[in-house]
């Protein structure tokens, strides 16, 4: 068969030579390489300690915004769900009361919201098709659990409070927030 | 017969036929979108002007082309007329100022609307119109009104195509809504509220080209692309019985009559079957409807059963 790059050796069955036979050369040559490491720059973070910049757009977990006003701005409409291609969104819509006006900001909302971050590819699609700026992806990194059922976040994880806002400002460039807004 | 040439493409079709029918006959990119046109009711159409099309040459004995855009579905064909639609930039141009007219009192709240996906005005704005709006000044606005317990109004929505008050006047003799006041100021008045009390006023949902008219009894349920459009009859003593139950997973969330390829249903269903059976027993279910490929309904919706689509690779 035709080799597939230049660099196969075919495998021989010569006698060792003295020097290979007592292996210390081989050892030390080994060794040098090993301790030549320890004095040059890591490639690893030590994280949690220390953290790699990330990116002013970078696609970690999600929130879904609230407004100025404290009411949430998702309506239910389906899109994020829709465009993702992990199928990890689910929702299950409700009609606004009278009185829940400071609570929901459409006269429907989500009373269920759910995304599987198992199935998750943190792709951004539903922070691309949300129409109503309510759902983003944020700095923060995705933690890790030892039970599937905690990947299943719903609105208490996900929806943002108002004492400890997330600023999605980077995220959003002013031409598409104008536009946006001047819709409603 | 007398013979027509749509966009190139010629038919004869009887005498007295209109063009936006002589459209349909022949199929296809053609066809003139219509929004208030509806081919079930006597009396529909001339309304929105979605349909106009250009006449660039009046007939074989008169070949002078007619001097403004007309309505398709409203002008009888004569021999050897030639009309351009798609291919007409007139009528692409007239056709994008008719939609942002459409639009200019539209709310746009797509995302709460339960039409949204299903809309004709969606869809016509897609294709027809500009991405934008160049209005300033508030839109109208009304109040949600309840007509009887299963349908509601959203005036802010309606286009006034005054297909539900033909359908009306069609299904009763005493119809007990129709459109109030004028021009701007024109709505769907249901003479305080008094119900609808027909066995078919359900079918003013279905001819409602926009989300003016909804069902209550699937009012913010789901979205129509998470749903699947299944083809179901039951033994109705009041219409055919032929309908199209919206499901998720095992329960019907909503019923809605057979539409067609233009948006039109095949035959009008009683309020029965579309309210008041949502159980999944009193319902044969034949197998998935047809969902155009481009369509966003079409999300999650297969037409062939596991079974069928070895059949299909088997070929």
């Amino acid at each position: 068969m035709k080799p597939f790059t230049n660099r196969s050796k075919a495998v021989t069955k010569t006698a060792m030579t003295f020097m290979e036979r007592i292996y210390l050369p081989a050892i030390l040559g080994g060794m040098f390489i090993t301790f030549k490491h320890i004095f040059k720059k890591k490639a690893t973070v030590r994280w949690p300690d220390e953290e790699r910049p990330r990116s002013e757009v970078y696609r970690g977990k999600h929130v879904l915004k609230r407004d100025d006003k404290g009411a949430e701005r998702c309506t239910a409409c389906g899109l994020c769900a829709v465009a993702c291609p992990a199928e990890a969104i689910t929702m299950v819509s409700a009609e606004r009361n009278k009185g829940e006006e400071n609570l929901y900001r459409e006269e429907k909302y989500a009373s269920v919201y759910e995304i599987n971050m198992l199935r998750c590819i943190f792709c951004g699609l539903c922070e691309e098709a949300c129409p109503k700026e309510a759902i983003f992806l944020t700095q923060e990194l995705m933690p890790s659990f030892y039970d599937r059922q905690d990947f299943i976040y719903g609105k208490d994880k996900l929806v943002e409070s108002m004492d400890n806002r997330i600023d999605v400002s980077k995220r959003q460039e002013s031409n598409v927030v104008t536009h946006k807004y001047n819709d409603n | 017969m007398p013979k027509v040439t749509i966009d190139g493409h010629s038919i004869e079709v009887a005498e007295g036929t209109t063009i936006l029918n002589a459209a349909r006959q022949i199929g296809g990119d053609c066809v003139p979108p219509a929004m208030c046109y509806y081919s079930k009711l006597d009396v529909s159409g001339g309304k929105c002007r979605t349909c106009l099309v250009e006449v660039t040459k009046g007939s074989e004995k008169d070949p002078r082309p007619m001097p403004k855009l007309v309505a398709s579905c409203s002008t009888p064909i004569m021999d050897g007329m030639e009309v351009g639609n798609k291919t007409s930039a007139k009528v692409l141009d007239a056709r994008k100022g008719v939609v942002e007219f459409l639009l200019i009192n539209h709310p746009l709240d797509c995302p709460v609307c339960d039409q949204a996906g299903e809309c004709d005005l969606q869809n016509l704005a897609y294709e027809h119109g500009a991405s934008g709006t160049r209005y300033e000044e508030d839109r109208r606005t009304f109040d949600k009104i309840d007509i009887g317990a299963n349908i509601q109004l959203h005036m802010t929505r309606c286009i006034l195509c005054y297909r539900c008050v033909n359908t009306a006047d069609q299904l009763t003799e005493k119809r007990v809504h129709g459109v109030l006041n004028r021009g701007d100021a024109s709505e769907i008045g249901t003479y305080i509220e008094s119900s609808i009390d027909n066995e078919f006023s359900g079918n003013v949902i279905d001819v409602c080209p926009v989300g003016a008219l909804t069902d209550r009894t699937a009012r913010f349920k789901s979205r129509v692309w998470f749903l699947n459009p299944m083809n179901a009859h039951r033994n109705c003593d009041k219409c055919s019985g032929e309908t199209v139950a919206w499901m998720f997973g095992d329960e019907i969330y909503r019923i809605t009559g057979r539409k067609d390829q233009y948006g039109e249903v095949k035959e009008f269903i009683c309020n029965t079957c579309r309210f008041d059976t949502k159980d999944l027993a009193k319902w044969t279910i034949e197998g998935p409807r047809h969902i155009e490929r481009d369509s966003v309904i079409g999300q999650g919706h297969y037409e062939l059963t596991p079974s069928d689509s070895t059949k299909e690779l088997k070929k």
